[in-house]
C-alpha cells in the first residue's frame, strides 16, 4: 500500500520530460528527486545559484558550500554550472526554466497561487516562489487537496494573498489531477477508489469532469 | 578608497570604525557565503541600530542572527526568515523592523546599485500586494513597477580565494549574494581563507576584480563551519 504522498510524487514525477530544466519547491516537491529516473536528462536549477544539482549518494560527504534552496546538501552532476543569485533570478524570469513543481495554500480555477503569507498567522517572507511562479515556463502546484481541518484548498477564488496570478497549469493532489482552463478545472485523472461525487464534495471550485476519458493514478 | 597594496588587515581594523546605525549588506544564502567571522567581529565590537541587507537571518544564534537576539539590528531588508524563528519573533513582537522582498527583485535591486543606476522597471508581482506598494510607469503602452536600487554603507562578503589586492574568487553556491554586495556598498570588506600575491589568481578565474573591495581580511576555514543541517529528504 503506497501513501497518497508516494502517489503524487510518483505521478508528479510523469509531468517531467527528458531533456527539461526543473526547479523543486521547498517542501513535498523537493522529494521528486527520489522520483525521477536515473536515466533522464534533466537539470534541476536551484535558485540560489545552480543548475545540475543531484542527491548526495549515500556515503558521499557534503561539501559545505554546495545546498540547494532548501537548505539541504546536495552535489552536481555533469553539465552543471554554479552561478549568482542574480544570473539565477535571471535564469527564471527570461523562463529559461522549463518546469517547477511547488506547493500552496490555495489554489483557484483561475490558475491564481496562494502559498506564502496567511495574515496575522504566517509571514516568513517570500523567498523566491514570487518569481519562480509567475516565470517558469510551466507550474504544476503538488498539494494536499484539503488543508488539516479538512477545508478545500481547490477553490474558484483565492481569499489569501497572492503568490501570482494567473500562473497554474495544473493541479496535482491526492485525489485528482487537474488543468486549469478556462472554464473550469479539467480532471484529467482521479485517484484510485474515489468517487466523483466525493472528489467535488471535497473541492471548491468548478470541476469539469467528462467520465469516458477519466484516468486513474 | 583604499590603495592598493593597503587593503590587507587585520579583522578587528576591518571593523572598528564602522558606525553605530549602519547599513550593511552581508553576503550568504543560508549558511553558504555568510562572512561568520566578520560577523563575529561585528558582535563583538558592538555597534547598534544597525540595519543589515541580507537574503534571510541565517538560522538561530548564527550569522546575523547572533546580532538579531543582541538586540543590535533595528531593520532587516530581506527575501524570507524562514529557517530562523527568533527572527521571526523579534518581527511578531515588534523589536525587529523587517522589509520583504522577493529574491530575484533583492538580488536585482543590489545589482542595480552595483552597476551604478538608481533602479529598474519590472513586471514581477503585478496582481500581488507587492506591485500595490510600488508605483508604477507605462512605456510605449506597457506597464512596468519601478524598483530603486538598494545600497549600502558597507558590504560583509565572504569569498574562497583573493589577492592583496582585492581580486576575489568565489566557491559554489556560496556565491549568491557576494558578488553583487561586493559591487553595491561604499566600502567592501571580505574575508577569505587564502590571500595570494597580485598575479597568482587566474586572471579569467576573477569574479570581482580588486576595483571595488576595500579591505581584505584572512579568516580561518573552521570559522565557516556553522549552520550544518542534517539530511532531511
Amino acid at each position: 500500500m503506497i501513501s497518497d504522498q508516494q502517489r503524487m510524487l510518483t505521478r508528479a514525477a510523469r509531468e517531467v520530460i527528458d531533456g527539461q530544466i526543473v526547479n523543486l519547491g521547498i517542501g513535498l516537491p523537493t522529494r521528486l528527486f527520489h522520483y525521477l529516473p536515473d536515466d533522464m536528462d534533466v537539470l534541476v536549477h536551484s535558485e540560489n545559484g545552480v543548475l545540475g544539482c543531484r542527491l548526495l549518494d549515500s556515503g558521499e560527504q557534503p561539501d559545505i558550500d554546495m545546498i540547494d534552496s532548501g537548505g539541504t546538501y546536495i552535489t552536481t552532476r555533469a553539465g552543471a554550472s554554479v552561478f549568482d543569485s542574480a544570473t539565477s533570478f535571471a535564469m527564471i524570469r527570461r523562463s529559461r526554466v522549463d518546469l517547477t513543481f511547488m506547493g500552496a495554500f490555495e489554489v483557484d480555477q483561475q490558475g491564481n497561487l496562494a502559498n506564502w503569507k496567511i495574515p496575522g498567522k504566517f509571514s516568513p517572507g517570500i523567498g523566491g516562489a514570487m518569481e519562480l511562479a509567475q516565470k517558469v515556463a510551466r507550474l504544476v502546484v503538488l498539494c494536499s487537496h484539503n488543508d488539516k481541518h479538512g477545508n478545500p484548498k481547490i477553490l474558484s477564488r483565492c481569499q489569501l494573498p497572492l503568490t501570482a496570478s494567473r500562473c497554474v497549469s495544473r493541479i496535482i493532489t491526492e485525489k485528482a489531477v487537474m488543468d486549469v482552463t478556462p472554464e473550469g478545472l479539467d480532471v484529467v485523472e482521479i485517484a484510485e477508489g474515489l468517487s466523483v461525487e466525493a472528489l467535488r464534495e471535497a473541492t471548491d471550485a468548478t470541476l469539469l469532469i467528462d467520465e469516458s476519458r477519466l484516468g486513474r493514478f | 578608497m583604499t590603495l592598493l597594496n593597503q587593503k590587507v588587515c587585520d579583522i578587528e581594523a576591518a571593523i572598528a570604525d564602522i558606525p553605530d546605525g549602519a547599513t550593511i549588506m552581508v553576503g550568504g544564502f543560508g549558511s553558504p557565503g555568510t562572512p561568520f567571522a566578520l560577523l563575529d567581529a561585528l558582535l563583538a565590537s558592538g555597534q547598534r541600530d544597525l540595519t543589515l541587507i541580507k537574503n534571510d537571518a541565517n538560522e538561530p544564534s548564527i550569522g546575523i542572527g547572533k546580532l538579531i537576539e543582541a538586540g543590535r539590528v533595528t531593520h532587516l531588508i530581506t527575501s524570507h526568515l524562514g529557517l530562523n524563528r527568533f527572527a521571526i519573533e523579534a518581527m511578531n513582537n515588534g523589536t525587529l523592523k523587517v522589509s520583504f522582498h522577493p529574491q530575484g527583485l533583492l538580488a536585482e535591486k543590489i545589482r542595480c546599485a552595483g552597476v551604478g543606476h538608481g533602479g529598474f522597471l519590472t513586471d514581477i508581482g503585478q496582481g500581488t500586494e507587492i506591485a500595490e506598494a510600488r508605483r508604477s510607469i507605462d512605456v510605449d503602452g506597457v506597464t512596468w513597477g519601478i524598483e530603486a536600487a538598494l545600497q549600502a554603507d558597507v558590504a560583509l562578503v565572504h569569498a574562497e580565494r583573493a589577492d592583496r589586492y582585492g581580486n576575489l574568487i568565489y566557491r559554489a553556491t556560496a556565491s549568491n549574494f557576494n558578488p553583487l554586495m561586493a559591487m553595491a556598498a561604499d566600502r567592501v570588506i571580505a574575508q577569505t581563507y587564502r590571500i595570494d600575491e597580485p598575479g597568482d589568481l587566474p586572471i579569467d578565474a576573477i569574479h570581482t576584480p580588486c576595483a571595488f573591495v576595500s579591505q581584505v581580511v584572512q579568516v580561518d576555514r573552521a570559522s565557516s563551519q556553522q549552520g550544518v543541517r542534517p539530511h532531511d529528504l
